[in-house]
């Protein structure tokens, strides 16, 4: 689970009078597991990964067999010339500039009707059964996102699936396999995903909605706000921090996708219409031992993905207040 | 970014507002019209959730046939065959032990090194921990995908690749920045007089730590240990590179690969069978924890 650190940078610590400068061998003991154990964890699993990947991105290395020559920036140029990974990459972008903007807009007018609606006099009292449709939209969440995938490919499904049975029942007769067809794939695993992400920031957009000081949801309905103002003009720039977050949250899924990817569309779809760089680099180091290629893409994404964070925090974070 | 414990039910401007809890008012006309056009949309949305769920839990019980010919009728009997038929020959029982094992051993370890962790950064002055603090959190915006292949070579120089203390160690080390990030913030919270006390009283570092402390940030524990577990549960990435020996599969890997091997016309009923296996209990724990991750974890406003 990515997290997008939004605390302001830690001060020094203010207290801790007269609880250090001692040094005891207790105190040496102390800081050994408590700080060195995780450190060293952290380290070996996840930070040297992450630096040898861009060494590797360097190299031609395809295995244990030889060792790594260093051929510079030749893999990033092999990259762009590569269609598929054009492709692939293309494809993430769609992911993220789609998937935040539907699941954002959907899970915000949500939560709006459920605290805006009720009562509109006084503070924000919230709709009758809020907690109902809170809990149950949050279902979603908590399923796992292979299971997702798998129960999608199955409503997406041409024979016996939900969807195409919903569509019969209302009079239309098709039989569309819509991970099948080029068409439809991508905005079909789109939905997949709004689906599973939906529950998950409406609890978290209520949550912020509900933290807004009550003195400025009724200034604003004393001074004539209807529901649609007070939301989109008092409401929305207050949870406006909420939102950049789940932008980046979500950004940073959208440039993976691994899992729903693998799981709906195997090999990257239809003549590749959906594949996704994660994927592609998966195949491209365990099935053709190209290890230097595919970390090669794999540091182009994690460049792209901060590029993407820094660009969503501090573009939400100027505009407006101070 | 702050962890919220429970809904902010009793903001501190309402109460001192209205000290008495305000009666129920009829509705404006306005108002009353406005609730019944949310409340559609609303359970609209509800049944788009429920819908798929309660398909995949009626199918399970269904016969292959049953699931293709009529994908809306209820089950003829509630018959079990299908769950016996993954549980056992599809290997999900063995798939669910595996990933209970794992997870839950990440889980643990993940949790007390990780608090102890944000316990020291939050707490002790000492050069570097600003380093380590942003190192740690740095941990959060890499996208997981770009380690998996060194990953997979270091594991493999350990000769721990494919066993679950590998897998395990793999976890704790991915969780590690999440739960750090956010148990930091409640162990900043938490008042330096308890600690002073605890120092008088003789207490050293580590009953500090263990009899003071730790209790203390335990709603803030239970928040980060309910989504370690989500996330680790959902993990499955780390797994189809590291842990490729089919015996030791997660529960995720087993569903993946059953899917993949099945094709869509095989035994749907097994499979819709796995997939209820794998929800319900996580659709039940989350019942059970829902008060806690309601309002869960989001950038908190009133501070």
């Amino acid at each position: 689970m990515a997290v997008v650190p939004t605390t302001a940078p830690p001060e020094s610590v203010p207290r801790s009078r007269g609880r250090r400068a001692r040094i005891t061998p207790a105190r040496v003991l102390f800081f050994a597991l408590f700080l060195g154990l995780p450190m060293l964890i952290y380290v070996v699993f996840v930070v040297s990964p992450f630096v040898q990947a861009f060494y590797y991105s360097l190299t031609d290395w395809r295995g244990l067999a030889r060792a790594p020559q260093f051929i510079g920036l030749d893999n990033y140029i092999t990259l762009f010339h590569d269609d598929v990974f054009r492709r692939a990459l293309r494809n993430n972008m769609i992911f993220m500039i789609v998937l935040p903007t539907v699941t954002i807009t959907l899970a915000f007018i949500l939560a709006i009707l459920v605290t805006v609606g009720g009562d509109s006099r006084g503070t924000i009292r919230g709709i009758r059964g809020a907690t109902i449709f809170r809990v149950v939209s949050f279902f979603p969440y908590v399923i796992p996102a292979v299971v997702v995938g798998i129960l999608f490919a199955f409503i997406y499904s041409p024979n016996g699936g939900l969807l195409n049975g919903l569509l019969n029942l209302v009079g239309l007769d098709i039989h569309i396999a819509w991970l099948g067809d080029r068409r439809f794939a991508l905005a079909a695993i789109v939905a997949a995903v709004v689906w599973s992400l939906v529950g998950f920031y409406m609890v978290l957009f209520v949550a912020a909605i509900k933290s807004i000081p009550s003195e400025v949801v009724e200034a604003a309905r004393i001074d004539g706000a209807g529901r649609f103002r007070l939301s989109v003009a008092v409401i929305l720039p207050m949870v406006r921090e909420n939102v950049s977050t789940a932008a980046v949250y979500m950004g940073i899924m959208a440039l993976d996708m691994f899992v729903y990817i693998n799981v709906m569309t195997p090999n990257g779809g239809l003549g590749k219409s959906t594949e996704v760089v994660s994927r592609y680099l998966y195949q491209t180091a365990f099935s053709d031992s190209r290890f230097g290629l595919a970390s090669a893409m794999g540091v182009v994404m994690a460049l792209i993905t901060m590029l993407m964070a820094v660009i969503v925090l501090f573009g939400t974070r100027q505009k407006g207040e101070r | 970014m702050s962890v919220d414990l429970e809904e902010p039910r009793s903001v501190p401007a309402r109460s001192a507002s209205t000290p008495v809890k305000p009666r129920r008012r009829r509705m404006a006309p306005r108002d009353r019209v406005f609730t019944v056009v949310a409340q559609t949309i609303l359970s609209l949305w509800a049944l788009v959730v429920l819908l798929p769920l309660l398909w995949t839990v009626f199918s399970s019980f269904k016969s292959s046939g049953g699931i293709l010919s009529s994908p809306f009728a209820m089950p003829e009997e509630w018959n079990f065959d299908n769950f016996v038929t993954a549980w056992t020959e599809a290997g999900i029982g063995r798939f669910f032990g595996n990933t209970v094992l794992v997870v839950g051993a990440a889980l643990v370890l993940v949790m007390l090194l990780g608090a102890m962790c944000a316990y020291v950064l939050a707490r002790y002055e000492f050069p570097g921990r600003q380093v380590l603090y942003y190192g740690l959190i740095a941990g959060l915006t890499f996208p997981l995908f770009l380690a998996v292949v060194p990953l997979f070579f270091i594991m493999e120089s350990l000769y721990i690749r494919g066993t679950y203390i590998g897998l395990i160690l793999a976890y704790v080390g991915f969780a590690l920045p999440f739960t750090v990030f956010f148990l930091y913030a409640f162990f900043r919270q938490l008042p330096e007089e308890i600690a002073e006390a605890a120092a008088i009283d003789g207490a050293g570092d580590f009953r500090t730590f263990f009899q003071v402390m730790l209790p203390m940030a335990g709603p803030g524990m239970a928040s980060v240990t309910i989504f370690n577990f989500l996330g680790l549960w959902n993990q499955f990435l780390i797994p189809i590179v590291l842990n490729t020996d089919r015996d030791k599969y997660v529960l995720a890997q087993g569903l993946a690969n059953m899917q993949a091997q099945q094709g869509y016309d095989s035994d749907w009923g097994a499979m819709f069978a796995s997939v209820t296996i794998t929800i319900v209990p996580v659709l039940i724990v989350y019942l059970i924890f829902q008060r806690q991750l309601q309002g869960g974890i989001g950038p908190g406003t009133d501070k």
